[in-house]
């Protein structure tokens, strides 16, 4: 489903991504860890093609298409989504009225008002959000649990192919990662993919995944399984660190 | 990654130019001659005529104000200050001449009456083409009509309160309209009487190098209740255009008024506009304003606090675009105790237009145990639009509570990007954080104008549809 082959990106003059290679495939679940600084989120953004970051050799092969050059919002029209460290807040927008829209964008079609309603309540429950924070300004004086939780909400709705989780574990407390994980489980199914970006391996406590690389310095140094991630719990990073 | 074309606001409808068709223009400029001459034109009593004439005075005296955006381009002998169109006025839509109801039907005014609205002004040019309003606000006592009919027919009311609210050496401007006022609406309800639906007036000026003078003067009797839309359009010329209309509110004890505008004047046109507001015990104006159009604007309502425990609230928003210096603000005297205003103003610039948010606050020494807050947000689209914020705060006495807040912003490439991995293109996303800047103000107008101003934030953004 997604390719990355041999990925050079910068983030102005500083090279972060050094030749990343990854390929996932539609039913799996993908980790990418590794210590702060070694171009996890830019992985992330790269993706989704965000300007800020820019690409120097290498392609990016979804479903077939090359979307190395798309522009952010045709990758996410063709089902990439991602799920934002630090989500923006958008003052004067409900997060219904976001969503909706946002829906309209990405399946092309006007979305059915009472049908997406009942599917967004539905979503918020499970996810312990409350009903009138679907009336609020999107992100606006949300806690950053609900902020997290809001970005998983925004995941089940909108439905992607891929969804990247970037730090969506970090700054929460335990039963808010269980809820997200509820989330991320809820999702999941045989024709989608997950690709969680994380520093840490609280999630994985409570998320079944299919592979775990090691992510150091701009490239991945390691694959594994799920029993890679306990191994980076207990020794930590060092072994994998150059020199 | 390419730049967004934010282009001009495809104005079509707002651009209807009829032929400058008219069976009598006065000659340019202004003298004592052309007063008198207009005055007889108008038929006015007596009283008027030598009002004009004192005003003209005035004006002669008064100097141009140096303080906010440059006039230097206005030259008042260019400017033939009465346009009467050929017609009559007339309450029935059927005898408005076609051109003229063309224009107002693609602007939808009749559609907006028969929907929603108690009645309805158009001002074509200077003298108001039609008028109509419910029965039953007839019946219970409610004056609507233009302003030269209520100079006739209800002299008191009218000599009792004609530009005192706003008196004729407030600025020169104010003086230049005592002298060549012309149209506008007449509004009295009587004690008690509250109108449910809102009244509407739409101004548009057709006629190149013409200004527009139209007075409003709305009475809102003791424990009364009104919604008054004053809707402003011009098409497009060349040549320098003037509006200097004046807006007198009083509003008795108890009384309730909210007077919401929506201004797309066409980007040529010098809108200097005075609106005054004088308030009673317990009363209550509320203002509603948005400002699109206009080369430059100095618009600045004003709530006289006059009575004990009355309150005003202003909500307006501004967007300039290119070319654009929109000089707006609210002006406000805590004159009683236990007063209170709130206001919320917001404003938008982008491709070099200038946006400044001008105030004053005063809380007389009398005004004890009174409040005021006051936020302003400005939103700058990109790195070429201006946008200030210049309040004066003339504080009296210590016993208030007084806050002011200002902020400027940006639409940081961040927003955008967390929006576009949603689905949405640069224009989508602009307009999505545009819609939702303007929210606060637009959720306080009447849905049809809601709408329009979200439609006019659109073609902003998202360029002309071809």
């Amino acid at each position: 489903m997604l390719e990355i082959k041999d990925l050079y990106v910068n983030a102005g003059e500083k090279e972060i991504l050094k030749g990343i290679n990854l390929k996932i495939n539609k039913g799996e679940i993908h980790v990418i860890m590794g210590p702060n600084g070694s171009g996890k989120t830019t992985t992330a953004n790269a993706i989704l093609n965000n300007p800020e970051y820019q690409k120097k050799q290498g392609s990016i092969i979804f479903d077939g298409t090359d979307i190395t050059d798309l522009k952010t919002d045709e990758i996410a029209r063709k089902g990439v989504f991602m799920s934002f460290q630090l989500p923006e807040e958008i003052p004067g927008v409900t997060v219904a009225n976001f969503l909706k829209y946002a829906k309209n964008k990405i399946t092309g079609k006007p979305v059915k008002v009472f049908q997406f309603k009942d599917e967004l309540k539905k979503y918020a429950k499970e996810l312990k959000i409350k009903e009138e924070t679907l009336e609020r300004s999107l992100n606006v004086g949300f806690s950053g649990g609900e902020k997290k939780k809001n970005e998983i909400l925004q995941m089940l709705v909108l439905n992607p192919k891929l969804a990247i989780l970037d730090e969506t574990d970090s700054g929460l407390d335990v039963d808010a990662i269980k809820t997200v994980s509820k989330g991320i489980e809820m999702f999941k199914n045989d024709e989608n993919g997950v690709l969680i970006i994380t520093h840490n391996t609280k999630i994985l406590h409570s998320l079944k995944v299919d592979y775990v690389h090691i992510l150091v310095d701009g490239k991945i140094v390691k694959t594994g399984t799920q029993e890679l991630a306990s191994e980076i719990e207990e020794n930590g990073y060092e072994k994998y660190r150059k020199g | 990654m390419s730049k967004t074309q934010i282009e001009d606001i495809n104005r079509n409808i707002y651009d209807i130019k009829n032929k400058d068709e008219y069976d009598y223009k006065i000659q340019k400029g202004l003298t004592k001659e052309i007063i008198e001459e207009l005055s007889k034109q108008k038929q006015d009593p007596d009283w008027m005529r030598e009002f004009r004439l004192k005003a003209l005075d005035v004006y002669n005296q008064l100097k141009l104000p140096t303080w906010g955006p440059d006039l230097s381009e206005l030259d008042m002998d260019e400017i033939a200050t009465y346009v009467r169109p050929k017609t009559k006025m007339s309450n029935n839509w059927n005898d408005v001449p076609d051109d003229i109801k063309e224009t107002f039907d693609k602007l939808g005014i009749p559609e907006a009456e028969k929907t929603s609205l108690a009645g309805v002004g158009a001002q074509y040019d200077s003298e108001v083409v039609y008028h109509s309003m419910k029965e039953d606000l007839i019946k219970q006592g409610v004056i609507y009509t233009d302003m030269e009919t209520a100079v006739r027919e209800y002299p008191e009311l009218v000599k009792e309160h004609f530009m005192k609210c706003v008196p004729v050496h407030d600025h020169k401007f104010v003086a230049l309209h005592g002298a060549v006022w012309s149209g506008g609406s007449f509004v009295y309800v009587p004690k008690g009487v509250k109108v449910d639906i809102p009244l509407q007036s739409y101004f548009r000026l057709n006629s190149p190098e013409s200004g527009q003078f139209e007075h409003t003067l709305i009475i809102v009797d003791e424990g009364a209740s009104l919604h008054f839309i004053e809707g402003c359009s011009a098409p497009k010329y060349n040549k320098v255009n003037l509006h200097a209309g004046c807006v007198e509110l009083y509003v008795k004890d108890n009384a309730y008024l909210r007077y919401s505008t929506i201004e797309n004047w066409s980007k040529n046109m010098l809108n200097l506009n005075t609106k005054k507001a004088i308030v009673g015990k317990n009363a209550q104006v509320d203002w509603v304003s948005g400002s699109f159009g206009s080369k430059i604007s100095m618009l600045y309502p004003m709530s006289i606090l006059n009575g004990e425990g009355s309150k005003t609230e202003f909500t307006g928003i501004s967007f300039a675009g290119k070319g654009q210096n929109l000089d707006n603000g609210f002006k406000v005297v805590h004159n009683a105790k236990n007063t209170s205003s709130v206001v919320n103003a917001k404003s938008i610039s982008k491709d070099g237009g200038t946006c400044t948010y001008r105030s004053l606050v005063r809380i007389n020494e009398n005004a004890k145990n009174s409040k005021s807050v006051v936020s302003c947000e400005s939103l700058m689209l990109d790195d070429i639009s201006k946008s200030d914020t210049i309040p004066v705060n003339d504080i009296r006495t210590d016993e208030v509570e007084f806050s002011h807040e200002a902020k400027i912003g940006k639409i940081s490439d961040k927003t955008i990007f967390y929006l576009m991995s949603r689905g949405m293109s640069e224009e989508d996303a602009k307009a999505m954080i545009v819609r939702g800047f303007a929210y606060p103000i637009s959720k306080e107008l009447p849905v049809e104008y809601a709408v329009e101003m979200n439609n006019l934030i659109n073609l902003e953004l998202e360029g002309a549809i071809g």
